[in-house]
């Protein structure tokens, strides 16, 4: 298994560096951008979910687990995407 | 725990093979612990959408009501523990525990000032009478007014609808901010732990786990900012 992957400092720093400014781009687009709410809004998605991304693969290592953590991991985010999909195909069309 | 009669740094409890299977075994536990969470937040996540939806009003005036500049100045606090964090769990899988302690000290500095500024943030909000309970739900309509975005009229606004965007801010910062408070909790557990000596770079499983943990909060926190401050 590939559980001891030591993570270095380095990395540690582009990472924080790269949310860091990740951050300034959500506050910026959501400031000065006007796309109408609903690109605001899923923009401000996009941003974020890019984000949680470094965050899971680097921050909390996804990108050096084994297949199960990982499929773990996806199936919480796949289940959350389903829920929120199913909701808004509700809303839409009825 | 403290009854083990085994060393934990070199051998594994008995139900395992071996101290490897022993943490892939306890670090997918955290894993599926992690998916819980996503779940968990995730049903009041949809909450938010689909009242976002229906009373998309309420949502602007409520969301301009709160000071950005404080969940800004909080994104960067998480940001920085989350680093602290994940570098801590570096330094004990090479053995520095005396680095990682140092580390994990950041962090918790960084998980107080959080509940610092949340504090400032919730007294400011409950003192304009924006709380949802207790009888304190008493709007300050002209507070909102001020702080409302150009070219949005404050009287498309009811008060009655805005008292949902306060009750899903509420429970979604308040139930992120008790993770917080746990995670300061699991902190000193591992600050304990590490003054012990008792992490190895074969035996770290206690740190990696608080940290998949510290960092899983600061992701709901990286939705959460841009949902309830800024859009």
């Amino acid at each position: 298994m590939a559980g001891h992957h030591i993570v270095p400092l380095k990395t540690n720093i582009i990472t924080l560096l790269s949310l860091v400014v990740l951050t300034a781009v959500t506050v910026l687009t959501a400031k000065f951008i006007h796309l109408g709410d609903w690109g605001n809004l899923l923009l401000a998605m996009f941003i974020a979910c890019c984000k949680a991304t470094i965050v899971f693969g680097w921050f909390m290592h996804l990108k050096y687990e084994g297949l199960m953590n990982r499929t773990i991991a996806l199936c919480g985010g796949a289940f959350l995407f389903l829920f929120i999909l199913f909701a808004y195909l509700d809303i839409f069309f009825r | 725990m403290s009854t083990a009669s085994y060393d934990k740094k070199t051998q594994a409890a008995h139900h395992f093979d071996s101290l490897e299977q022993q943490h892939e075994a306890s670090k997918q536990g955290v894993w599926l612990f992690m998916a819980t969470e996503i779940m968990m937040f995730g049903g009041l996540f949809v909450g938010y959408f689909i009242y976002r939806f229906m009373y998309h009003d309420m949502y602007i005036a409520g969301g301009d009501s709160l000071n950005w500049k404080l969940g800004a100045l909080n994104t960067l606090v998480l940001l920085l523990s989350s680093f602290t964090m994940a570098q801590a769990v570096t330094e004990t899988m090479k053995g520095e525990n005396k680095k990682a302690l140092k580390l994990i000290y950041i962090t918790v500095a960084c998980a107080f000032a959080f509940m610092v500024v949340k504090y400032f943030e919730y007294t400011a909000k409950i003192h304009h009478g924006m709380f949802p309970g207790f009888d304190l739900w008493k709007p300050d309509m002209a507070y909102i007014a001020e702080h409302l975005r150009s070219g949005f009229s404050i009287d498309n606004v009811d008060p009655a609808n805005l008292r949902l965007f306060f009750v899903l801010y509420f429970v979604m910062t308040g139930l992120h901010g008790l993770h917080i408070i746990i995670g300061i909790g699991l902190m000193f557990w591992i600050i304990k732990r590490l003054k012990n000596d008792e992490f190895s770079p074969k035996y770290y499983t206690a740190v990696e786990g608080v940290g998949l943990y510290w960092h899983i909060v600061d992701i709901i926190w990286i939705f959460l900012f841009p949902l309830m401050y800024l859009i």
